[in-house]
């Protein structure tokens, strides 16, 4: 399981980089978006994936018997991901936004001078 | 000690901008809302600076959760000052707003907005955790992000597409380094993190976290080499928001540089050789940037990054002189830095234009405004006795007694190349004829007494506390004394924080 996060994020955050490095607008979003997502499974690997011990003390116990489940990245996560919903929205609104301004995708264009510069 | 007024600040402005929303479209009611939140932010964080200054590090526990398990909100020194200084320009960003931005912006919800951006600011500046301090800087720019795309110019909107590019990037580096730290100690508390970094076996992996945040909050406080989105966009919204942003946003990733690579972790020989070559860059490409602007808000936006290089040149060196000098100019600059975008504002207003070669004779017509400029200007430019001479004073002689000469030959350039700036700025702005081909389209002086006073009194404002930083040093010099103990130092934090 650890193996198979440890691939997968390194794929998340090499697509992430490649997209960045695009002149496309679309991909720099989905760019960031990709290196968001491998930054969460990060986080969540980086917990000590423990399967099947849910964080819950026994009625007659006072702490903790045995290894549990650490919630704390999940509610990073959580968090996270709810932060890189509102940023992504409004993110493609924006483009959305300088696409119709401009008419073209490419970031290359997005230095059009002030009217005070020239 | 346990105080839970330290989030007054946090929460006045909250309600200030709920209340704002209620009286949505209704631009002159959130007018006198927004003054009257920043005027009673601001009397607060004073109160709130005052405790602290007198008597010890105040703490806060959310939801009575004991440190290290729950959210805490920590106001030592450096977090009050910080938020006194913000409190300041947040009221004269306010004030100036009154005039200085339309009403086409008002009407969609400038007001409210400016007010969560600075709450999100108040907040980051007075966490104790580190993931609550990743929540703070989100808030400030999806906050920001509004700010700058409200009104929707071409130039505007291809400005906000860097800036939130880069932005977004920062907070996932930021992210990472903080999942990065959860995985290696198992605390989100910056003042167990500091206990608990030290016994970390693996010291490498350490190291590479740091970087992770160096790259995070470097991205953010736009330092050599990722300063390049703030140039780009800063020069593009409105001047009221352009103060904001060029006083109080780059300097919350200053903050939270000082806060992590002091607090949480301590930099080796290699991190405080990068942030002083880090630091020279920066000064040299922000000063060389800034020498052939043509705009005055351009030319600023350079300014600001060549000063971001002074601090983090200070904080590189490491030692009590640097930092005292490094927290002395981040006084300085936060004041400073407002006013210089207000004042951009103000000439904007005068002249229509803020191109240098279309501007001229403001001396000539507006004699009292220009001296009131002109204090600005040369505190900017660091001629004694205003607030820019002192701390370089400190850094100069920090980096001789570290024996770092090209710190030392840099901050003098820097400062060097900064006079030259101004004083061109003054001669093509304020003392060259007015250019006699150009149609001048003054918007200042039809406007009432009262709103002509809306637009100047804030810059008055500002620049009556960079005067008293600068004539009164002493003070300020035992401020930033004692934070630069507290950062070499931090036993006092950790102990208020955990209680032991």
């Amino acid at each position: 399981m650890e193996l198979l996060l440890v691939v997968l994020i390194g794929v998340l955050y090499a697509a992430g980089v490649y997209f960045i490095l695009r002149r496309s607008m679309v991909r720099l979003l989905l760019g960031i978006m990709l290196l968001g997502n491998g930054t969460n499974i990060l986080i969540f690997l980086l917990g000590n994936i423990t399967k099947g011990k849910p964080p819950i003390i026994e009625a007659d116990l006072k702490v903790f018997a045995d290894i549990y489940a650490d919630p704390i990245p999940q509610a990073l996560i959580l968090t996270a991901i709810v932060i890189s919903f509102g940023l992504t929205s409004f993110a493609i609104v924006l483009l959305k936004r300088v696409y119709a301004l401009i008419g073209s995708d490419d970031l290359d264009d997005l230095n059009t001078p002030e009217e005070e510069d020239i | 000690m346990i105080d839970n007024q330290i989030i007054a600040t946090v929460l006045i402005h909250l309600f200030t901008a709920l209340l704002q929303l209620a009286f949505w479209r209704k631009t002159v009611t959130q007018r006198v809302l927004s003054i009257a939140g920043t005027l009673t932010g601001f009397l607060f964080a004073a109160n709130l600076f005052t405790k602290v200054y007198t008597g010890s590090i105040l703490t806060m526990n959310a939801s009575n959760w004991e440190a290290p398990f729950g959210i805490v909100f920590v106001a030592d020194l450096l977090s009050s000052t910080m938020v006194l200084l913000t409190s300041i320009a947040a009221l004269a960003v306010s004030i100036f707003s009154a005039t200085g931005v339309g009403r086409a912006r008002m009407l969609y919800g400038y007001f409210p907005i400016f007010h969560f951006l600075v709450m999100g600011l108040n907040g980051a500046f007075l966490t104790g955790d580190i993931f609550n301090l990743y929540v703070w800087f989100e808030v400030v720019i999806i906050a920001s992000f509004v700010l700058l795309t409200l009104g929707g110019r071409k130039a505007q909107l291809e400005g906000a597409v860097k800036y939130m590019a880069m932005n977004i990037l920062a907070s996932t580096f930021f992210l990472t380094g903080v999942g990065l730290l959860y995985g290696i100690t198992g605390s989100l508390n910056m003042a167990d993190l500091a206990l608990k970094i030290p016994q970390v076996e693996n010291q490498s992996i350490v190291n590479l976290t740091a970087m992770f945040f160096l790259i995070g909050f470097g991205i953010k406080s736009a330092v050599f080499p990722l300063y390049f989105w703030l140039p780009s966009s800063y020069h593009t919204p409105p001047s009221a928001v352009a103060a904001t942003f060029g006083g109080l946003l780059t300097k919350v990733g200053i903050y939270a540089l000082f806060r992590v690579f002091t607090l949480v972790f301590t930099p080796d020989e290699f991190m405080k050789t990068l942030f002083i070559v880090m630091g020279i860059l920066t000064i040299l490409t922000g000063a060389f940037g800034a020498i052939i602007k043509n705009n005055v808000r351009r030319l600023f936006s350079y300014l600001i990054v060549c000063h971001i290089g002074f601090i983090i040149g200070g904080l590189g060196l490491y030692t009590k002189v640097a930092l005292l000098g490094a927290v002395f100019y981040l006084i300085h600059d936060m004041i400073v830095k407002t006013n210089l975008f207000l004042i951009a504002g103000l000439i904007r207003q005068l002249r229509g234009t803020m191109n240098m070669s279309k501007l001229g004779g403001l001396y000539a017509h507006y004699p009292k405004i220009s001296l009131l400029i002109a204090v600005v200007l040369f505190s900017l430019a660091g001629i004694p006795p205003l607030s820019g001479f002192w701390p370089k004073i400190y850094l100069i002689e920090a980096g001789f007694s570290a024996n770092n000469y090209a710190f030392v030959l840099s901050v003098i350039i820097g400062s060097f190349i900064t006079l030259y700036v101004i004083a061109r700025l003054w001669s093509e702005v304020f003392w060259k004829n007015d250019p006699a081909d150009e149609i001048i389209t003054d918007s200042f002086e039809p406007l009432k007494p009262f709103k002509k006073m809306l637009l100047v009194l804030p810059i008055g404002i500002l620049a009556a506390t960079t005067l008293y930083i600068g004539l009164n040093a002493e003070m300020v010099i035992q401020v930033a004394d004692r934070i630069s103990t507290e950062m070499l130092d931090t036993t006092p934090y950790i102990q208020a924080v955990l209680g032991k």
